[in-house]
């Protein structure tokens, strides 16, 4: 555990060493704030009551981007440095430096998925009975257990690839077609509809956590995901003693 | 402390190390030695515990190198050649962060020792992407050294180091010998002969010569240079240099210098110095000198490469 702990707090040491997560943040704050701006005009526009879905939404799908950028060096990094082989020779299991990495991305997206509440409490001020607390809740839920199985697998790409930009670029490409994979089969009805939505991490995010709905279901979804993750990452971080 | 039996590492199809064995005593500085590709980095690494071996069996202080892998880690300190550090942290945080790893008691206390060790305390604070050479090899070095480890892996520490840098090392390493045992690499020879009780060379993943510097010169020089310098040419005297008792070779050197390979036990330079005289040349220098560990290291390595066989029987 000591272990684990030591290593995520120096991956967060890292990325505040470098501008790659303050212009992550900065991304993210400035997206959502411009569509939340637009929003706030439309709901003017027609006095309807806008709710938080608009802001939670658009993060999820911005973390397919962002995701990436902070976890593509965090294995990959090391190697090209030479630094992987001082930590790998220092008295620490494999999965604990795996764990320990992605802990710190976790910890990283959670202070940033904080700085995005004041959004809804911003608009908490302009509706008048307050907007919907149960989505707010249940879409951040949604939005953190999806970040944590995001990172896992960039953690994982990361430690497979001894190169950042090829370990962002194959995140990226994974997690859009996580994203999306059964769109294609529901618009065509075609066989194998279900596996395909069972695996696609919107279909768990959007009728849902979205909606205001906790299913234990998809938390146990995410969660698996992210533990198969994790342990793909250490496996591979281990076949790379033997290579 | 050391123990390697058999060890072998296959990078695919190519083979590392074919089935090394040496032991290492406690307390011993040891010299790894052997020319580039050798297999000196792999045998670090393998020991360090960053790779496993392909076969064979390895152990630091009676533990299994792939069993009690953990255990071994905590006892041997590994600076690698390339002194991996990250640029972003300080040393002290680097420092910190590698003790706190080991999980040390008083890491503060531990850190600010180690950097009194290598002469960085009043740079504990400073970057390391700011760092010459030089002292990120001695904080790669106060890396290795942290945790007060029994056994101490280097793998190449001076080289790409200025003459003072190098010293500098030296002393460390000299330092740190007097109690605990090191296995070193380098292809520097003069430093192993300052160094190391003993010498492994290696090549083509083998051991070659296991030996003290002393011995090793000693056994396989079979003789003494003789170095002569005239002032005039040198060439007519050669055959009366080889009829002097003792002498088993002569190649000249230039026009007005020699060299002469003496059987020990003969002395042959008063005789030498009579012939040049006697030709009415002027004697400019007449001096020994031991054949020295690179033309040792030199003709054993070709030797290797021509009939592996012939010269392992030979040499032992």
């Amino acid at each position: 555990m000591r272990n684990i702990w030591t290593i995520s707090k120096r991956e967060i040491e890292h990325y505040l060493a470098s501008p790659v997560a303050y212009l992550a943040a900065f991304a993210l704050m400035l997206i959502i704030g411009l569509i939340f701006f637009t929003n706030i005009q439309v709901a003017f526009l027609y006095t309807s009551a806008p709710s938080p879905e608009f802001i939670i939404a658009p993060i999820a799908f911005l973390l397919i981007f962002l995701v990436p950028a902070i976890t593509m060096g965090s294995i990959a990094d090391e190697y090209k440095t030479g630094t992987l082989e001082t930590i790998m020779t220092a008295p620490i299991r494999d999965w604990e430096l795996i764990i320990g990495k992605w802990l710190g991305g976790v910890f990283f997206f959670s202070a940033l998925l904080l700085f995005t509440w004041v959004f809804p409490l911003i608009l908490n001020q302009f509706i008048d009975p307050g907007i919907d607390q149960g989505i707010l809740v249940s879409g951040y839920l949604g939005v953190f257990l999806l970040m944590a199985a995001f990172v896992s697998i960039g953690i994982f790409t990361s430690s497979l690839l001894n190169n950042s930009i090829a370990s962002y670029f194959l995140t990226f490409a994974i997690l859009l077609l996580l994203w999306m994979i059964s769109a294609p089969s529901q618009a065509a009805m075609t066989a194998g509809n279900e596996i395909l939505k069972y695996l696609d991490f919107s279909e768990h995010f959007y009728p849902t956590f979205l909606s205001g709905v906790i299913d234990l279901k998809d938390v146990v979804f995410y969660l698996s995901a992210t533990g198969v993750m994790l342990f793909l990452g250490t496996a591979s971080l281990e076949a790379r003693r033997w290579k | 402390m050391i123990e390697v039996a058999g060890l072998s590492k296959d990078y695919g199809t190519r083979r590392a190390l074919d089935g090394l064995n040496f032991n290492i005593h406690k307390g011993e500085i040891v010299g790894f030695l052997g020319p580039n590709g050798a297999g000196k980095t792999t045998t670090m690494r393998i020991l360090a515990g960053y790779l496993p071996p392909t076969s064979g069996i390895a152990t630091i202080d009676g533990k299994d190198l792939i069993k009690d892998s953990l255990a071994i880690r905590r006892i041997t300190g590994y600076l690698p050649e390339t002194v991996p550090l990250y640029n972003d942290m300080s040393i002290r945080g680097y420092l910190s962060y590698m003790g706190k790893l080991r999980h040390l008691k008083k890491v503060d206390d531990l850190v600010d020792e180690a950097l009194t060790r290598v002469d960085l305390s009043d740079r504990a604070d400073g970057y390391i992407g700011n760092l010459s050479k030089g002292m990120r090899q001695r904080v790669g070095f106060a890396q290795a050294i942290l945790h007060d480890p029994e056994v101490l892996l280097l793998d190449e520490p001076t080289i790409g180091l200025d003459p003072s840098q190098i010293h500098e090392i030296r002393n460390l390493i000299k330092e740190y010998g007097k109690q605990k045992t090191i296995l070193f690499s380098t292809h520097i020879l003069s430093e192993v002969q300052q160094l190391c009780d003993r010498v492994l060379i290696i090549n083509k993943g083998r051991i070659l010569v296991e030996d003290s510097p002393e011995q090793l010169q000693m056994r396989l020089s079979g003789g003494r240079n003789v170095v002569i310098r005239v002032n005039g040419n040198i060439a007519p005297l050669m055959n009366a240099f080889k009829k002097v008792k003792g002498v088993t070779g002569v190649t000249p050197v230039g026009d007005n210098a020699a060299q002469v390979i003496v059987q020990p036990d003969f002395e042959a330079r008063p005789e030498i110095a009579r012939i040049v005289l006697k030709e009415g040349l002027d004697l400019i220098e007449l001096r020994g000198a031991d054949l020295s560990l690179e033309q040792i290291f030199i003709q054993l390595t070709a030797e290797d490469k021509s009939s592996a066989s012939t010269t392992s029987t030979r040499l032992e």
